[in-house]
């Protein structure tokens, strides 16, 4: 292990004192199968959250990490364990917590603009300033000459752009990423990841961000803290503390050094769960597609 | 947005024109060509040719009956499918909202839907007599029922993604129908429009043509009147024809392209 990673066996216990932003203890959700049968999709995974940080979520696909977001953006209910914001048991979605979703989620019948103005509007944002607060969010996201555009007439990258700007117009606390960048090409994707990055350093410690990914390139450049999950049932198996200094870039050694050993982490795991015979799939991540 | 400034350049924008309407002009000149031969080749006064028929046409758009007709069936008809649209959107939203109401009332509107619309002209008129009302009754019963189907498909397909997007921005309850779903539904809703209006044209028609009010006149009463004379038959017909594709064409058709075309769901050829 190199010094600028931090590996904790078991997922961390709650430092005392403040009340974490996101919080969720015991968490088990199950989900049903097409042949009707329940299917664990999150094995009792507890973790938190502190206002400010930036959190991955990163683990194989199936493993359940879209599950414990969908919980904590309040989109869906937890089996059992709870789920907590600011202290407080998550009910539903809210306008305090932004979601950037991988499938393109615009309005199409709205314009570029015409959706940040909506996200602005729901949240009660007075008519007078939503045009000023639409176009400097746009400027933001590189977007402003695409204002008028319909979300079809944009690229991929372009649409998740948008998509951010709508998520952050509305200043939420905590931005939930779910592999919003999966499906980009390379270049979208590091356009993308410097812009949510840049983002995230600017509100400096006040916003938080909680990615889900099966990118190791990806939670190394972005995050402060990375939760390795393991395959279905989703289980926490280990916390990675990553102190290097930002703003990062992919081609940083130490950026690199990250991901080798986050990597060499994920493939120890594989090994173990080869030796153990165990049935469940083993634990593949993507290092870089 | 280049398509639409190449567009409004004369030259550009007449060959659109030609692209569009020349193969249905193609196709009705070789309907009338061969109505033609088939008139020629029958001696059956039962077969007029189209130059008789033309004339027929002539001679009720000179002395205003069929220009009379036209005029009271458009009122009728416009009427009647509001009446309709009103009804089967409102059944429809409340079915689409109620599971319960959803299981238990469908069905029903399902049996409405597959009964001929013709099959309530007896019982309109013992409910009504020979009556505008049983005209219209008619006309409503046959055309409501698709659109309440309609609407309750675009409800129902709807993307969860896009319910879910709007949930995360604060949006629940009517405002989530108000910004969300209702105008996700639009592209099926305005497909049901289309075609009630169908259903509520073809209604109309034979309610018309039964049901012979006293004093009223339209272009299915016409249809009743000049039983003996085949050529003002076959004008009248084509009328009724010709005001159907006109409107599915200019006004739905045209509405569906625009609001497809907006939201990306159409194939520019």
């Amino acid at each position: 292990m190199s010094d600028v990673i931090t590996t904790v066996a078991a997922p961390a216990a709650a430092p005392e004192g403040d009340t974490p932003k996101l919080a969720v203890h015991d968490l088990v959700k199950t989900r049903r199968s097409t042949s009707s049968a329940a299917v664990t999709a999150v094995d009792h995974v507890t973790f938190e959250v502190h206002v400010g940080e930036f959190v991955c979520l990163l683990g194989p696909s199936g493993c359940g990490k879209t599950s414990i977001l969908n919980v904590l953006a309040g989109l869906d209910a937890a089996t059992s364990g709870e789920a907590l914001l600011d202290g407080r048991p998550i009910s539903g979605p809210g306008p305090d917590r932004a979601v950037l979703f991988q499938e393109p989620a615009l309005f199409p019948w709205l314009s570029v603009a015409g959706n940040v103005e909506l996200a602005l509007k729901l949240t009660g944002a007075p008519a007078a300033e939503r045009a000023d607060r639409v176009r400097t969010w746009l400027t933001n996201v590189g977007l402003e000459p695409f204002a008028d555009v319909q979300p079809h007439e944009l690229s991929a990258g372009m649409r998740q752009r948008a998509q951010l700007a709508r998520a952050l117009a509305t200043e939420p606390d905590v931005l939930l990423g779910d592999e919003p960048f999966g499906a980009l090409d390379a270049q979208a994707r590091e356009l993308l990841q410097d812009e949510v990055q840049r983002v995230w350093l600017e509100r400096g410690g006040r916003k938080t961000f909680v990615f889900v990914t099966h990118n190791v390139r990806e939670a190394a450049l972005l995050a402060d803290r990375v939760l390795v999950m393991s395959a279905a049932p989703g289980r926490l198996l280990e916390e990675v503390r990553i102190s290097a200094p930002r703003p990062r870039q992919l081609d940083d050694v130490l950026v690199a050094r990250v991901v080798s050993d986050v990597h060499e982490l994920l493939m120890r795991e594989v090994d173990r769960a080869r030796i153990e015979g165990s049935d469940q799939p083993t634990v593949e991540a993507e290092v870089d597609p | 947005m280049s398509a639409v400034t190449a567009a409004d350049t004369p030259r550009v924008g007449a060959r659109r024109l030609a692209h569009e309407i020349g193969p249905p002009l193609a196709g009705l000149a070789g309907l009338v060509i061969v109505w033609a031969l088939i008139a020629a080749l029958t001696t059956s006064e039962g077969v007029p040719s189209p130059l008789e028929a033309w004339r027929a046409l002539v001679a009720g758009l000179d002395d205003g009956t069929i220009v009379d007709a036209t005029l009271k069936t458009l009122i009728r008809l416009g009427f009647s499918f509001a009446i309709a649209v009103a009804l089967g959107t409102l059944i429809g939203l409340a079915l689409a909202l109620n599971e319960f109401a959803r299981r238990s009332i469908r069905p029903l509107v399902v049996a409405l839907q597959i009964v001929p619309f013709v099959a309530w002209v007896p019982i309109a008129v013992i409910w009504f007599g020979a009556t505008e009302r049983a005209v219209v009754f008619v006309t409503v019963v046959g055309s409501f029922p698709s659109m309440t189907l309609a609407t309750m498909a675009a409800m129902r397909q709807v993307p969860p993604i896009l319910r879910r997007a709007g949930r995360t921005l604060g949006a629940d309850g009517w405002t989530l129908y108000r910004n969300v779903i209702l105008p996700a539904a639009l592209p099926g809703f305005i497909a049901g429009l289309q075609q009630a209006w169908g259903f509520a044209w073809k209604a109309l028609m034979a309610a018309e043509l039964i049901i012979a009010a006293a004093g009223a006149a339209g272009l299915g009463h016409l249809l009743a009147q000049e039983a003996g004379d085949v050529p003002a038959l076959v004008a009248v017909v084509a009328v009724i024809a010709v005001i159907g594709v006109l409107v599915d064409y200019l006004v739905f058709n045209r509405l569906d392209r625009r609001v497809r075309r907006r939201r990306g769901l159409l194939l520019e050829g």
